[in-house]
């Protein structure tokens, strides 16, 4: 007959291994931090862009109303750009180099299902920030970004570690308060593309990494 | 009691084998060599044991070829899925027992 302890043994390798499994457990926290600090020198990038083309004084991280497109679209869009690709890779080089010391491959069956349902979300919104743009509506651009972005999150985290559920509520709050104060879309970018992710790296380092 | 024992299926018995029913039901097709890694198992003891848990029709193989390489994919079944529940059932309900 199984004894006790070992039928306990049993369920906790069970359990661990449906976890392992189901799981993209690779996502590092050096992925967030790194991703975060880009986020930030963006941020700063797009600070100094925004004040050469101002005409008074309205203060730190501030969108310009009315957006003083024209002449500097061009370069904050190849910056917006810049930032999304850098940060993504960054993300997916300590992902790779997480995996390799876990000795797992990068692409296990959960890191499809992961990508599936982070990315419907932000494709959503990324036509939903097109749209804004269409209709001149670009001061809820910020908002709206950090409130799909963190719907992407929550949809997401099931398949990664749980801790991402979380970073995803408080971006959408982020998200709700660039809405109301929308005058500092490039402050609450910088917080929540930025010094979220900072935290959060840092958080997930520490717990899972030591 | 005799109940919770007769649940108890000897065929999911080895740790290899319960690791791969356990990666199975909670993913859909997974192939050789990714169970390969989870379980951190050996091309023969991994083959070995998927082919008993296909010869009594819990697990389904199927075979593709990705470019030139043969590739093997594995899914729980739904008789498969069944019994290993009622396997984990029978573990938790003794280890409540105590």
């Amino acid at each position: 007959m199984k004894s006790n302890s070992n039928s306990n043994d049993d369920i906790k390798a069970i359990k661990s291994m449906m976890e392992r499994s189901s799981r993209f457990l690779s996502l590092s926290g050096l992925s967030g931090i790194s991703a975060g600090i880009i986020a930030l020198i963006g941020a700063a990038i797009a600070h100094h862009l925004l004040e050469s083309v101002k005409t008074d004084d309205p203060g730190l991280l501030y969108f310009l109303r009315p957006f003083p497109f024209g002449e500097i679209i061009m370069p904050l869009v190849i910056l917006a750009f810049s930032v999304l690709v850098l940060a993504l890779a960054s993300a997916i080089f300590f992902s790779w180099r997480k995996a390799r010391k876990q000795n797992l491959s990068l692409w296990v069956p959960a890191t499809k299902r992961l990508l599936t349902h982070l990315f419907i979300p932000l494709i959503a919104g990324g036509f939903f920030v097109l749209i804004l743009i269409d209709q001149n509506a670009e001061i809820l651009v910020a908002s709206a970004t950090l409130i799909f972005y963190g719907l992407a999150l929550i949809n997401a985290g099931k398949f990664t570690f749980g801790e991402v559920h979380y970073l995803g509520v408080s971006e959408i709050v982020l998200g709700i308060a660039a809405g109301i104060f929308v005058n500092y879309g490039l402050l609450f970018w910088a917080i929540g593309f930025g010094v979220l992710h900072i935290v959060y790296g840092f958080v997930m380092y520490f717990r899972y990494e030591r | 009691m005799k109940g919770i024992i007769s649940n108890l299926h000897k065929v999911f018995e080895s740790r290899i084998r319960l690791g791969i029913m356990s990666v199975l039901v909670v993913n859909d097709w997974v192939d050789f060599n990714t169970l390969k890694q989870f379980l951190d198992t050996t091309d023969g003891n991994l083959a070995s044991h998927l082919k008993a848990l296909e010869a009594k029709q819990l697990v389904e193989m199927k075979k593709q070829f990705v470019g030139r390489k043969p590739k093997t994919s594995y899914q729980a079944s739904e008789a498969g899925r069944n019994l290993f529940a009622q396997h984990i059932e029978a573990l938790e309900s003794l280890i409540s027992k105590k």
